[in-house]
């Protein structure tokens, strides 16, 4: 496939070089990581940068580490260094879950976390995950840094609040503030490239603690504060699981499109809802055998 | 924009003009003469352009050939400098491929599999080659080979 549209390569080494190639040529500029998104947008004529920077040659960013309150993720860090990384599984599972149903082998290896989040389409499934989390996205410009709560972070579909000049320089994911179980439940054709018709993340935690987030069901991948609410400080029955089911058409708008009919992800984003917090909660009592995502 | 890159390419040192617009997938097949990674979907769905990129699986068409200045780049030339390695020679003693489209890629694919997990399960197999879309839907025999090299 040609390329339309000429654009000049940089590669800078340092963070301040990309910031200053950011800055110089604004929205006419296109930050590269993985590629898997953007080469192709490129590609197809969907984004005509004048100037691409690719920014794998700033050792910095492939940052995979604890920090004092949780994980630090730079940008270059891909989906298959999360599945493969022992503090992950350790402390953030549901994160390596999620990561796990991205692509396959051959893109999670070029694809990463930040990427994704700057691509923001509405069925991210690494969404979920990093918003019952409470990440924190770290981004910096000429003017300085920003932190952005993930809450915050999606604007629309393929929309998020990164502005012209700036880079996202990774993620921040906080640890939960005690015990948590964690569950990431994906509705999709087959394991393998296939984007989600429908997701969930929950984190279950100590004293009766829930938080809960959707991706492919609305504009954008968000938690549901009102299913939260209603789970609240409550053992879970099958009666409070309805209750929260009930809640769900409040809290998401699906549409219809190529994948999925709007009525069919209003459904099965119940059905989902209820497994989810099933073996999240199991997961917190410590059952042995659960682990990874549940697609169906 | 032209611009010259130098890369390992299957073993040798190769230096090559080109333009900054060019996939890596072009570039190796018109300007590198190796013609194994293929051009399916040219927008990384079939897996068929698949090369090792640093070891790696990658997706060749979603790669601008200046990205892998001064890398190594590993196509399915490289894996046989002294004959099929025994995972081709699984493939070619069952005939597992029908069509052969998708082999280079699912080659290399299984290649990446079994250095990091000499010993896979079928599911894991199915994993690794989840993102190799075999169009003549051929892939119990891929599977099959991919395990019978894995016992060998």
């Amino acid at each position: 496939m040609a390329v339309a549209r000429e654009f000049e390569y940089f590669r800078p080494e340092t963070l301040e070089h990309s910031i200053s190639l950011l800055g110089e040529y604004g929205e006419n500029a296109r930050v590269l990581a993985g590629g898997t998104d953007m080469a192709l947008k490129i590609k197809q004529g969907v984004e005509t940068p004048k100037a691409v920077v690719d920014i794998k040659g700033i050792s910095e960013l492939e940052r995979l580490e604890s920090t004092d309150n949780g994980l630090h993720l730079g940008a270059l860090v891909t989906f298959s260094q999360v599945m493969a990384s022992g503090l992950v599984a350790a402390n953030f599972p549901l994160l390596r879950d999620a990561a796990a149903t991205v692509g396959s082998v051959g893109i999670r290896n070029r694809a990463t976390l930040v990427g994704s989040l700057c691509s923001a389409v509405p069925s991210l499934d690494i969404g979920p995950a990093l918003l019952v989390h409470e990440a924190v996205v770290l981004t910096r410009s000429a003017g300085g840094t920003r932190k952005t709560g993930i809450n915050k972070w999606f604007t629309g579909p393929k929309q998020c609040a990164l502005e012209p000049g700036e880079l996202v320089t990774g993620i921040v994911v906080p640890l939960p503030p005690g015990k948590a179980g964690g569950c990431y439940v994906k509705r999709g054709r087959y394991a393998g490239k296939d984007p989600a018709q429908a997701g969930v993340g929950i984190l279950a935690m100590e004293k009766n603690d829930y938080r809960v987030a959707f991706c492919a069901v609305g504009p954008v991948a968000k938690r549901a504060p009102s299913i939260e609410t209603c789970l609240h400080g409550q053992e879970l029955t099958d009666p409070l699981i309805k209750a929260a089911q009930a809640l769900v058409p409040q809290e998401i708008s699906p549409i219809t499109d190529i994948r999925a009919s709007k009525a069919y992800r209003t459904l099965i984003i119940k059905v989902m809802l209820e497994r989810g917090l099933k073996t999240a909660v199991s997961r917190l009592k410590g059952k042995p055998s659960a682990h990874g995502a549940i697609w169906i | 924009m032209k611009k010259t890159i130098t890369l390992t390419l299957n073993g040798d040192a190769r230096s090559v003009d080109v333009e900054t617009t060019e996939t890596l997938l072009a570039v190796l097949r018109n300007k590198l003469g190796v013609k194994s990674p293929k051009c399916g979907c040219d927008q990384g769905e079939c897996g068929a352009c698949t090369v090792l990129l640093n070891g790696k699986s990658v997706r060749s068409c979603l790669i601008f050939s200046v990205e892998v200045d001064g890398q190594e780049v590993v196509t399915l030339e490289g894996l046989s400098h002294n004959g099929p390695t025994p995972l081709q020679q699984a493939f070619i003693d069952r005939s597992a491929f029908q069509c052969g489209y998708c082999a280079p890629g699912v080659i290399l694919s299984a290649t990446e599999l079994l250095t990091v997990n000499p010993h896979p399960t079928q599911t894991e197999v199915q994993e690794a080659i989840a993102g190799n879309l075999c169009r003549c839907t051929g892939y119990e025999s891929l599977i099959e080979a991919i395990l019978a090299a894995s016992r060998e």
